[in-house]
């Protein structure tokens, strides 16, 4: 008995001085491999507790599951010391290495080089977009037309002066390169399908001579909307609408009278000045208005070449110059810049 | 059309508004005013001074010393002027005062120039006596003014009074922008009606009446229009004993305003009625008018004729002349001749007011180069019955401002001249149309206005002739809207059946594209669709190659601008040309724009529209990043398909060793390649450069936006590379069509992983090595599947010669 309660307590005492010896070992390592060193000595297969255990036949046969579980607390307690510790080292490691990964953020960037847009594109999707939101139908025609398309259809008869050389490119015989979007209106309408509201983007020519204002080859945008009871109201409602949403809610629009063959009544229709809001500056020469747009009634003559009953149908029309929104609305000084593709003129779009 | 307010007050004379009111009403009732300018903007204190005594300066040879009085006192003025004389009455500005120009003419300072009390030479000045220069203006608008010095007014001015007044420069000049339908407002009545109607002010046209002779116009001159068609109207009306002489103050004053030099009485009365009524008249010297008789016929091809500006013209069988019985007198509705000119010596006058046909002298005067006020105004088709009002004017003004006596009658031959036009009003239609509810009785003043009379038993309204422009109700609905006020029109949208805001497919997918092609770098250019036929030259294209069949413009800006493009790359290799000479480093740019192929030529119908995407580029990235571009742009718009390179594609403006047509099942879909060394020379582009052109009607045949969900592999892929030696004839292409051909359904993906030629290898053989990959969708595969796909692909490679590198 005696001899028992000695093995017991050298048991103890034993677990005791490896406890603490581990313990010592633990708090004075520096390093992960230590650590792992440490784990092995003491609770590896020829560890020191694994000693111990073998050693447990000393023991009195009643006590040996009470020293059992000595040991166990034992490992129990120096593994979670180990745990801290390691986990505890590969934090001060990993900190180690990030420190020495630091890199000097305010170097270049890499970036993919993206291409832009033309602003012209920029400009006429826009525009796109504003109409189909309110129901239109963006359509196409063709670039190279006959005289009827082009003029005749739109109420211009032959001897009028718009027809002149002077401003037509002709082709052969009766075709001719567009001088305006509005051919695609008589398209469209000798379809058929009535009610019509459809925005035509597109190239047009004009035998202008290249300067800073003015190009043979530039584009327009025609809008046309054919339904019953189709109002001049309606009309100043919707391209003032348009204004809004492309040059902002304080827009205001005014509609000056004026004169195009294929609407009567017609109409300019100017904006306030998107620059200086409307209180005068060099971009709208003083005025606070930049004229943006023609526009009017579809002219009866030209529902009736169409076979649209005029009695029955109404509708506007309008027509925008592209390129001048453009130079404005980007404050591009030369209407050149548009087509020569100097790739540090575009990039800026 | 330049008038000054005091010339429109003539006829509204309860017009009372200021410069800025009158623009900004005048533009919204249809009459756009672009600019104004007020005479007297920089003429300040400056009166009407009589010259007492003249001293010799004490110390200036050049100077002189004036005592000049200004009615209620006297000042002292030392010039250097030599043109004055005790007793002239002279402009005097004073000290404070303002004048327009300096003396010698030149560009008028923005603010004028103050004039201020000083000395010279020691004498004291206390103001200064003015030049026409001074005042603003120069002698030829002020015809009896001296050509250098101070300006000497007329005796009969008071004074004291102020000089600006008396010079009639108290008025406001308008600058009119008239729209092509509105010929009655080429003219001050015309403007006049419309600011009477604008201001709702009455308006008072001239009353005419002629004092005539006791003689017969038939005993003078007969008239005989050969072509009618070419002239409506020809009226004539003779004035005898003719005193050519300066006009009176007030016609000076408004020509001048107008912008017109005062010459003579009677140059002066047909400049002011042309003004005035927009009718161009044309005077003939009657003792130069052989037999009598005045023809109007066509020019025979091949004359020359002298116009009274010296000039010879080449005539042709289109241009309509005035004759005499033996020649040619004068150019219809464009130019008198240099033969039946009016002297200072001329007795009678015959007055010509005609209406000739507009296109016809629009085209003439083109064709003549020769374009003046008179043809500018015919040109936009006259009213008939104003020729005969406006010669009766004229002759009014010869009796009245003693410029001669007129003989009795007119010579009038006109062809039938339009009738009236009537409308049927309707207030309601109109309201209709315009989304109002203007009152019928409002409409109808508006009406009465405008001069349009309105039948109440017939509800017709009468439509003056001068308003040639109002045909139907939609003409009458813009008159009621536009001095109802745009401005008051509602502002609504339409009602109706709701539509479906779309895009076509066309343009979807082009915005599709300018999206990958932009990720991937290259920005998008604008070219112009007409070019230079040296192009053609410049892209090496072999003589009778089918792209030189290009559409020419019968009229272009020049050479450079004259047929339509048949091919999308001179504008891309310019554009690359511009970046690089510019020195612009790695550029990529595209275009989306059309090309123009004709059937045949002539053209007899429209052509052939196609759009083309065009990619260019230089610096960074070669021939495989390009086809890369493509590749992955085309997969974005739905082709998955394998996008097939074919070198044998022939372009000529392309390097002969790096070039390809791009297939997509089975159809060629573009090319795409190096530019040719000798192109890239032409074009001056000193690099490298890369070009891909995508016919973008083929490509739509099979784009698509539709996708379908594949299931992600749940099972894993099984690998194997092949590497093998090979001719160097035989292309990668072929190879993968092999592996491709026989890969079997387990085949998944295939990749070149190593190219190598060189010194391990054979001459003339190449290392090409893949890996491919197999993969079910539905089990893990066994070694024996892949092996019988492997076997199959290997056989297929045997087929071709080629052996695997062991």
């Amino acid at each position: 008995m005696r001899r028992d309660l000695k093995g017991m307590e050298m048991m103890k005492e034993k677990l005791d001085l490896i406890k603490r010896e581990a313990l010592k070992q633990i708090e004075e390592s520096n390093a992960l491999e230590r650590l792992n060193e440490i784990k092995v000595n003491y609770l590896g297969k020829k560890g020191e507790l694994t000693a111990v255990l073998k050693s447990l036949k000393e023991v009195a046969p009643e006590d040996r599951p009470k020293v059992g579980q000595l040991v166990n607390e034992t490992r129990e307690e120096i593994e979670k010391l180990l745990e801290q510790a390691i986990s505890k080292m590969e934090k001060m490691k990993r900190d180690a290495l990030m420190k020495s990964e630091t890199i000097d953020v305010t170097l270049p960037s890499k970036r993919a080089k993206l291409g832009h847009r033309h602003p012209n594109t920029l400009v006429m999707e826009e525009v796109e977009r504003i109409f189909v939101g309110m129901g239109y139908e963006v359509v196409e025609g063709p670039e190279i037309e006959t005289d009827y398309y082009n003029f005749e259809a739109l109420n211009i008869p032959s001897d009028h002066p718009a027809k002149d050389e002077q401003d037509t490119f002709y082709i052969s015989g009766d075709i001719l390169l567009r001088t305006q979007t509005s051919p695609t209106q008589v398209h469209e309408m000798e379809k058929g399908n009535l009610p019509i509201r459809m925005l035509a983007p597109g190239r047009v020519f004009r035998s202008d001579e290249v300067d800073a204002t003015h190009s043979p080859s530039f584009h327009q945008i025609e809008g046309l909307v054919i339904d019953k009871n189709i109002t001049f109201a309606d009309l100043k409602g919707t391209l003032a609408e348009f204004a809004k949403e492309l040059f902002g809610e304080e827009t205001k629009v005014k509609f000056r009278p004026h004169h195009f063959n294929f609407t009567e009544p017609s109409a300019e229709m100017d904006v306030t000045c998107f620059k200086c809001g409307g209180s005068g500056c060099r971009f709208c020469k003083g005025t606070g208005w930049i004229e943006i747009l023609g526009c009017g009634m579809v002219h009866p003559n030209v529902l009736k070449m169409s076979h649209i009953d005029a009695e029955v149908y109404s509708g506007f029309a309008f027509g925008v110059g592209l390129e001048r929104i453009t130079l404005l609305k980007y404050e591009i000084d030369d209407m050149r810049l548009l087509y020569e593709n100097d790739i540090r003129f575009l990039k800026q779009f | 059309m330049n008038t000054a307010l005091s010339w429109i007050k003539e006829y509204v004379p309860e017009l009372e508004v200021s410069a800025q009111e009158y623009t900004d009403a005048m533009t919204m009732s249809g009459t756009k005013v672009e600019t104004y300018e007020q005479l007297d903007k920089n003429l300040e204190l400056i009166f009407i001074g009589q010259i007492t005594a003249i001293e010799r300066h004490p110390d200036a040879d050049k100077l002189i010393v004036c005592q000049v009085n200004l009615g209620d006192h006297s000042i002292q003025i030392v010039t250097g002027a030599s043109n004055v004389a005790v007793g002239d009455k002279v402009p005097v500005v004073v000290d404070g005062g303002k004048v327009a120009g300096g003396h010698d003419g030149g560009p008028l300072p923005e603010k004028g120039i103050k004039i201020k009390n000083g000395k010279l030479r020691g004498v004291e000045s206390f103001g200064m006596m003015c030049s026409v220069e001074e005042l603003g203006w120069d002698q030829a608008m002020f015809p009896n003014a001296p050509e250098e010095g101070i300006y000497i007014l007329p005796e009969d001015a008071t004074v004291g009074s102020d000089a600006i007044e008396f010079l009639g420069l108290h008025d406001t000049v308008f600058e009119y922008e008239v729209t092509s339908n509105r010929v009655d407002c080429y003219s001050v009545l015309g403007i006049a009606r419309e600011a009477a109607a604008t201001f709702r002010k009455p308006f008072y046209a001239p009353k005419v009446a002629v004092s005539e002779l006791n003689e017969k116009i038939e005993d003078y001159i007969s008239v005989e229009v050969k072509d009618s068609d070419l002239c409506s109207r020809y009226c004539a009306r003779v004035c005898k004993n003719i005193k050519i002489g300066p006009s009176p103050d007030w016609m000076q004053k408004r020509l001048r305003a107008s912008g017109i030099r005062p010459i003579n009485n009677l140059v002066d009365i047909t400049n002011y009625v042309m003004e005035e009524y927009g009718q161009p008249m044309h005077a003939f010297d009657l003792d130069t008018i052989k037999g009598n008789k005045i023809i109007v016929k066509r020019a025979d091809e091949g004359d020359v004729f002298q116009t009274l500006d010296g000039q010879d013209r080449n005539l042709d069988h289109e241009i309509l002349m005035i004759c005499d019985q033996e020649k040619q007198i004068g150019i219809a509705g464009i130019m008198g001749g240099e033969n039946s000119k009016i002297t200072d010596t001329v007795k009678t006058v015959v007055f010509e007011s005609a209406c000739f046909h507009g296109p016809n002298i629009r085209k003439s005067a083109k064709r003549l180069g020769l374009r003046t006020d008179a043809s500018g105004k015919f040109e936009k088709g006259l009213d008939p019955y104003n020729a005969e009002a406006a010669i009766n004017r004229a002759c009014q003004l010869i009796s009245d401002l003693g410029c001669g006596d007129v003989v009795g009658g007119m010579i009038d031959v006109k062809s039938a001249l339009k009738e009236k036009n009537e409308i049927v009003f309707d207030a309601e239609k109109i309201n209709k149309l315009l989304g109002t509810s203007i009152p019928e009785e409002d409409m109808l003043k508006t009406f009465e206005m405008l001069e349009i009379k309105y039948d109440q038993d017939t509800n017709l309204l009468m439509i003056p002739t001068f308003r040639q422009d109002l045909e139907g109700l939609a003409d009458i609905a813009e008159e009621v809207a536009r001095f109802f006020g745009y401005d008051n029109i509602p502002t609504t949208l339409p009602s109706g059946e709701a539509t479906t805001g779309k895009l076509p497919f066309k343009v979807r997918v082009e915005e599709k594209i300018r999206d990958i092609v932009e990720f991937s770098g290259f920005s998008q250019g604008m070219c112009y669709s007409f070019e230079s036929p040296k192009v053609f030259d410049k892209l090496l294209l072999p003589q009778g190659d089918v792209l030189r069949n290009a559409i020419t413009i019968t009229n272009p800006l020049g050479e450079d601008y004259s047929i339509m493009r048949t091919v999308a790359l001179n504008g891309m290799l310019t554009s690359l040309a511009t970046n690089y000479n510019r020195r612009n480093k790695d550029v990529r740019l595209y275009e989306l724009g059309n090309v123009y192929l004709a059937d045949q030529l002539p053209l007899t119908k429209l052509p052939d529209e196609r759009m083309q995407l065009t990619l260019g580029m230089y610096g960074e990235g070669d021939f495989f990043t390009l086809k890369g571009v493509v590749e992955e742009m085309l997969e974005s718009i739905g082709m998955k398909g394998k996008l097939v390179c074919n070198p044998e594609s022939g372009k000529a403006f392309l390097h002969p060793g790096r070039q390809a047509n791009m297939s997509y099942q089975n159809q060629v879909i573009g090319y795409l390649g190096e530019v040719h060394p000798e192109v890239a020379d032409q074009y001056d582009i000193g690099t490298k450069a890369y070009v891909a052109v995508l016919d973008l009607p083929t490509v739509l045949q099979f784009a698509s936006f539709d996708r379908k969900y594949v299931g992600v592999a749940k099972y894993p892929a099984v690998n194997r590379d092949i590497s093998m030696v090979v001719p160097k004839s035989i292309l990668a292409g072929q190879i993968e069509e092999v592996i491709e051909k026989r890969g079997g359904k387990l085949l998944e993906a295939f990749s070149l992983f190593d190219l190598y030629e060189g010194s391990q290898i054979e001459k003339g053989f190449k290392s090409i090595a893949y890996t491919i990959s197999f993969r079910a969708q539905d089990r893990t595969l066994e070694e024996n599947d892949v092996n019988a796909a492997m076997k199959k692909i290997l056989n297929g490679l045997e087929e071709m010669g080629i052996e695997l590198r062991k």
